[in-house]
């Protein structure tokens, strides 16, 4: 079962990649980017019946760090915390 | 009575001989080095001290792996128990991912990989790794990192600073610490952890290619507390 993990730095926490790669962008001629903002994509195969319990589970204890981080678990097949 | 200190080794460590010299030159005797994938520590430690470096490649966030290995679960029973714990630079980002410490070591705000002789505050000299300082005064400690602005929500940084456990800040603005923080202490004041590197500056000025010795007593402080205990 294919499971994405999506992580992004939460909103308020300064991203300095996201601005250079905004400047960059402006750099480049494209016009009315008003922000950036850069996560992380994280694919897992895991065994049919992973619950979402244990996939947030995973999220919290490794895969994002909380503190400066939210997460959403996708493709799960089911829409999120219904398990 | 001899000085039981141990440096942990992650693979990417690169500080961790500096740190082991360090030890041995304030105490007299050889720190003890321990690989990331033991999973017991020495027994009777004095102190154990999470090294610079790139632990893991940074893969992830930095520290983040570092946090996980066997290693980290015998330093965070032995953090419990009272052991103190110094982490420098990324010893600092793992005690972040290991949640010994509160908040989170973010890209510098400017982007650049920072490396330079910086000017700290002392802000608390009631720490066991701070007592040799006089509280406010000025010292100069190198940095050399990537990930070393300091997060944490305002409330965090409101009970940080109420119970006096920034132990150093930035004298001016180095990497966009969240109140110019660089080094935080746990509430029992038993876990350091600091961008900054102590270890580069156990040196007179003479004979240092950093300059500078403000780093020789924070390592006499924890070695003065353990005589005196």
């Amino acid at each position: 079962m294919q499971v994405r993990v999506l992580v992004r730095l939460k909103p308020g926490v300064l991203d300095p990649q996201g601005r250079a790669v905004n400047h960059a962008l402006e750099g480049l001629g494209f016009a009315g980017v008003e922000d950036v903002r850069i996560g992380r994509l994280i694919e897992l195969d895991v065994a049919d019946g992973t619950d979402h319990a244990a996939l947030t589970a995973m999220c919290e204890k490794l895969l994002a760090n909380t503190v400066i981080e939210d997460f959403t678990i996708e493709g799960l097949g089911e829409p999120e915390g219904t398990r | 009575m001899t000085f039981r200190a141990a440096v942990i080794t992650f693979p990417g460590s690169n500080c961790d001989r500096d740190m082991a010299v360090a030890l041995e030159q304030i105490s007299g005797a050889p720190a003890i080095r321990v690989w990331h994938g033991d999973a017991e520590l020495p027994e009777r430690l004095d102190l154990i001290a999470l090294p610079g470096g790139f632990s893991y490649g940074d893969y992830l966030r930095s520290g983040a792996m570092a946090a996980t290995s066997p290693i980290m679960r015998a330093v965070i029973a032995a953090a419990s128990r009272g052991v103190p714990v110094l982490g420098v630079c990324n010893g600092f980002q793992v005690l972040t991912e290991a949640r010994l410490l509160p908040g989170a070591l973010l890209r510098n705000a400017g982007q650049r990989f920072i490396c330079r002789s910086v000017a700290l505050t002392v802000e608390n000299t009631d720490s066991l790794f701070t007592s040799a300082y006089v509280r406010g005064e000025q010292i100069r400690i190198p940095v050399a990192h990537h990930d070393g602005n300091y997060f944490a929500d305002a409330e965090t940084l409101d009970r940080l600073e109420g119970e006096g456990r920034v132990a150093f800040r930035y004298a001016e603005p180095c990497n966009g610490s969240a109140r110019n923080i660089a080094g935080v202490l746990s509430a029992n004041g038993r876990v350091l952890g600091m961008m900054p590197h102590p270890e580069r500056a156990i040196e007179p000025a003479a004979v240092s290619a950093l300059g500078g010795s403000d780093g020789r007593r924070l390592f006499e402080s924890v070695f003065a507390a353990l005589a005196s205990a």
